[in-house]
């Protein structure tokens, strides 16, 4: 186990984990899996980006995806781990719709001594009508294993 | 022009002031609303604050093309580097616009702390520009 790493329970991270930023957009915890995880980001007029349209700003996505993904490597490893963004590209495929609740879906597709290599996607209902796309990395200073 | 904020930028805490070229800069002072894991910044939180430079940096430099511009920006990808951890100090933000076309805006922002010159992040964007 490296250092700083302990056994990884997703369910008591989020319960402990609701100061800062994750706790300010209202960010929580759904449910997740061997390689993956689901966050869920309930509509709130503080994180508009267009008051005209009431659409959601593009950043507390973009936020929520970056800690899917960041748990969906933990849950692949069943450790905590600390680790940093490397990089995170994110595709808006299209608006969200104004009111509903966005669902992040993030998934650790290959994990190696340092790197994690991390997809996902958001929607807001319908997992077939994606809203966003991503793609990252994450960089572990002393190694995952 | 300042460029007026959503209530997104309000809830990061952030303000924007002209630089001594009159383009927008961005400030978001450290607090729990943009803290990650304890005493640094959450990538989401600077991400969210280059893109709010980003969109300044262009509205900005649309109404100097046409002085009508009534059109809408609309985000079409963000590809985000994270350099250095963010500290417990004030972030600032800039974006640059490197190319205004009809249709599509290329744009680059950066976020740092005490040094333009040692960014903590960088991000690279394309917003679709839907003129009225």
């Amino acid at each position: 186990m490296p250092a700083n790493a302990f056994p990884f329970d997703p369910e008591r991270f989020f319960r402990g984990r609701m100061a800062g930023h994750g706790g300010r957009v209202g960010i929580e915890y759904r449910t997740s899996g061997e390689d993956w995880a689901e966050l869920a980001l309930p509509y709130s007029h503080d994180l508009i980006g267009d008051p005209e349209s009431g659409v959601l700003a593009s950043g507390p996505i973009l936020a929520m995806m970056d800690m899917a993904t960041s748990v969906a490597v933990w849950s692949k490893l069943k450790l905590f781990v600390p680790h940093a963004t490397l990089d995170l590209r994110v595709d808006y495929l299209r608006p969200a719709t104004p009111g509903k609740t966005v669902i992040g879906r993030g998934e650790c597709y290959r994990l190696t001594r340092s790197i994690a290599f991390v997809r996902g996607q958001a929607h807001d209902g319908d997992p077939d009508d994606p809203l966003a796309h991503v793609a990252g990395t994450f960089m572990a200073p002393d190694g995952y294993r | 022009m300042t460029p007026k904020l959503p209530p997104y930028a309000e809830t990061l805490g952030l303000s924007v002031a002209p630089d001594d070229g009159g383009a927008p800069v961005l400030t978001m002072p450290f607090s729990d609303a943009v803290l990650g894991r304890p005493g640094f910044l959450h990538g989401g939180a600077i991400s969210g604050l280059m893109e709010v430079a980003a969109i300044a940096a262009l509205q900005h430099a649309l109404p100097d093309e046409n002085k009508s511009f009534g059109g809408r920006i609309k985000p079409i990808n963000v590809t985000v580097d994270f350099m250095r951890g963010g500290r417990d100090k004030m972030t600032y933000a800039r974006g640059v616009v490197t190319r205004l076309g009809n249709r599509v805006a290329n744009v680059e922002a950066t976020a740092w702390q005490d040094d333009p010159a040692k960014p903590i992040a960088a991000a690279r964007m394309n917003y679709l520009i839907v003129r009225d």
